[in-house]
């Protein structure tokens, strides 16, 4: 089959997206990724495996390419005669570095043949708590939990010299209650020329803890990847399982998943735009948001048990159905909510002393934000009008209407409008799966196959959460096992465009910036 | 600004009655009355609860709940008790996820720079026995192979109400004298 002007040799997977899937060779593996960028497509997503056998088998790496025309590419690179390297794509698509770093970390395969600008080897996860030749990915690594640990080790950030340039050393720990992570900025007086960010801090082995689950358990761990987008990644995980084992889901719970990511997405732009207001000291913002947004979570709990709505998306459907009162509830909370954020929406827009603060701060412009790969909500405030909804849609989302919210401005206050837009369009959505909501069962039974008769296989998922694209790879083994399942995040294209966002921006901005791409830590490190 | 005023007053006050704590239940529903709360925060610490938060690798799950119970439906603030980012103001410790290798160090860097007498909660399912995460090459399994954890508040995440249930559970329950300084 032709992808962008390559020949390959891929087959379409059973996913409810269009998924090619295929193998390669090493000289046809960076062929494929410059004529895709060619082609105006992108990496989405890099990640090997350990396909090692005895004698047999191979590490195989594998990337995965959103094409322009709505089709993800699924490229499986197995590496012959047991080598442990691989050619790089850090020279056509650069936010894939941090990335393949985390490869080398866990299962020790080095990315080479990149030019000096975006060969990076430093460790990215592994920050010297294990040993250095513990690959944790690999077959003999076992799930290791005692013996002598050494401890964390120091980071050779980049120095910036020059008259008057000084650092600031912010974390892991921060002042409030968020993730922990290191900031390391270069500053002269107030204004930032660099800042070089240090992550993995709550990396737990969540990749290697995969494969010691049931794959019908699996959704669970996949649902903590990230606690703020358990709907999204639970569904993207479920979808995957669901293509590789081709299990049905009633229509029920597919247009009521759609419904919870759209309150999950709901939810975290509520406590968002609060805490953007808190952030450029309008505290009556945050006292406002955090209100609604608890009315939102109460009403998760009564009607799905979970204030997250974790553990509701599961395998062949969704645990937990709503009746006639349930939607009369959800509808009325959708009218009480709106007129609420109307109200503050006007308030913020009104505000000088918020606008000066949100205006040009923090700014990625289009350009940027295409070379650096930026994408979900912080690509759409920067011109990039991509959503996996409408660019990719899987039912039910083929059957809504739905319209992108998209800005150019790529500052603080574009990222809070798209935000705004966003709840407006949710609810929207909301109201109409609500209105059309399909009946019947909501959970196909698993087939009562004996566990270890089930097949292996592949699958992915590819959802648009509330704060990007998240996309699953799954690679069962025989009899219900997880032979590897990576969660990809869209933190990790995101995070380093905030290195760029705060150049020229002054150090007490930083945490308005950080706040309005509120990007995943724990997505990220996994 | 006068649509904030409006704002303000449609509002209205929105706080709720603290819950029991589970070692003070008496009857179900019960709840503490507010003076009384603060009268046995000032006799057990002479002053507000301060509290430093540590994510030491939850999902973010916990640390949500945590931003949650900050709302004004809590009052936590009202309650004497306040999230501070000094470890240096804090008489207690609480700390999410299931403590990852990468982050003992400032866990342990937090906890020594804490006054005496210090007060360390395990929050979270993670923090209690490593939860879904388990024990593994990047994780110890929980806080107690790390700090003297004096209490647990369980859940994944625990709610707010649990959180705070939690915490005056811990204050209620009295010190041990011996880590009571003498000044
Ligand atoms: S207890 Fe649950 S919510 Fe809290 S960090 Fe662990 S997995 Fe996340």
């Amino acid at each position: 089959m032709k992808i962008a002007s390559l020949d390959l040799a891929v087959h379409r997977l059973p996913t409810p997206f269009p998924l090619l899937h295929g193998e390669v060779r090493v000289s046809e593996w960076s062929a494929a990724a410059l004529a895709i960028a060619e082609a105006h497509g992108r990496l989405v997503s890099l990640w090997g495996r350990d396909d090692r056998r005895g004698e047999s088998g191979h590490f195989v790496m594998s990337a995965v390419y959103a094409l322009t025309g709505g089709t993800l590419v699924w490229l499986d690179l197995p590496l012959l005669s047991r080598e442990e390297s691989y050619p790089g794509l850090a020279d056509i698509y650069p936010y894939v570095i941090r990335q393949q770093r985390a490869v080398a970390d866990l299962l020790g395969l080095a990315a080479t043949g990149e030019s000096e600008e975006h060969a990076d080897s430093r460790p990215w996860l592994a920050h010297g708590a294990w040993s250095a030749d513990y690959f944790p990915l690999r077959r003999e690594a076992g799930e290791r939990t005692s013996g002598e640990w050494p401890s964390a080790s120091d980071y050779p950030f980049v120095a910036v010299a020059g008259d008057g340039v000084h650092e600031i050393a912010v974390g892991p720990v921060h002042a409030g209650i968020i993730e922990p992570g290191h900031f390391r900025f270069s500053v002269v007086g107030e204004k930032v020329l660099r800042l070089e960010q240090r992550l993995g801090y709550v990396h737990k082995g969540i990749d290697q803890r995969f494969q010691s689950l049931p794959a019908s358990e699996g959704y669970r761990l996949a649902g903590r990847v990230s606690g703020d987008s358990t709907v999204a990644c639970a569904w993207a995980y479920c979808m995957a399982l669901e293509a590789a084992w081709k299990l049905p889901v009633p229509p029920r719970a597919v247009w009521l998943r759609a419904l919870l990511l759209e309150r999950e997405r709901i939810a975290n732009h509520l406590g968002d735009l609060g805490a953007l207001g808190n952030d450029a000291a309008f505290a009556f913002g945050l006292a406002q948001f955090m209100r609604l947004k608890e009315d939102w979570l109460r009403l998760n709990k009564a009607l799905f048990g979970h204030r997250y709505l974790m553990d509701v998306v599961v395998p062949g459907g969704i645990a937990g159905d709503i009746d006639a009162n349930g939607i009369e509830g959800l509808l009325a909370q959708c009218v009480a909510i709106e007129a609420g954020i109307r109200e503050l929406h006007d308030i913020y827009d009104e505000h000088a002393g918020l606008q000066d603060r949100f205006l040009t701060t923090g700014r990625v412009t289009t350009e940027q934000a295409m070379a650096l790969g930026l994408t979900g909500l912080a690509g759409r405030a920067s011109g990039i009008a991509r959503d996996v909804r409408l660019n990719f849609p899987a039912p039910p989302y083929t059957e809504l209407e739905f319209t992108l919210a998209c800005k150019s401005g790529g500052d603080v206050a574009a990222r809070v409008a798209v935000r705004f837009d966003e709840v407006f369009e949710s609810l929207r959505l909301i109201r109409q799966i609500l209105r059309r909501l399909p009946s019947g069962m909501v959970r196909e039974e698993l087939p009562s196959l004996l566990e270890n008769e089930r097949p292996g296989g592949i699958g992915a998922g590819w959802i648009e959460g509330w704060r990007g694209e998240i996309f699953v790879a799954l690679t069962l083994a025989p009899g219900n096992r997880i032979a590897r399942c990576h969660c990809h995040d869209p933190s990790w294209q995101n995070w380093p465009v905030l290195e760029h966002a705060v150049i020229g921006n002054i150090v007490p901005d930083f945490p308005l910036i950080n706040k309005s791409f509120n990007l995943s830590y724990s997505g990220h490190d996994r | 600004m006068w649509k904030i005023l409006g704002r303000i007053a449609k509002t209205g006050i929105a706080t709720e009655a603290p819950p029991a704590a589970a070692a003070q239940k008496v009857g179900a529903g019960e709840t503490a009355s507010v003076p009384r709360l603060h009268q046995e925060i000032l006799d057990i610490l002479g002053r507000a609860l301060t509290i430093r938060a540590v994510d030491a690798g939850s999902c973010n799950g916990c640390e949500l709940e945590l931003n949650a119970l900050n709302n004004i439906y809590y009052n936590l603030e009202g309650l004497g008790i306040k999230f501070v980012a000094s470890p240096r103001h804090a008489d207690l410790l609480l700390v999410s996820g299931p403590v990852t290798r990468n982050m003992v160090l400032a866990v342990q860097q937090t906890y020594a720079a804490m006054p005496a007498p210090k007060l360390v909660v395990a929050l979270g399912a993670c923090a209690i026995d490593g939860g879904i995460f388990g024990a593994n090459y990047a994780t110890l399994g929980g806080l107690a192979p790390v700090l003297p954890v004096d209490h647990v508040i369980p859940g994944c995440p625990p709610e707010p109400v649990d959180i705070l249930a939690g915490i005056l559970d811990v204050v209620r329950r009295r010190l041990p004298p011996e880590s009571v300084p003498h000044v």
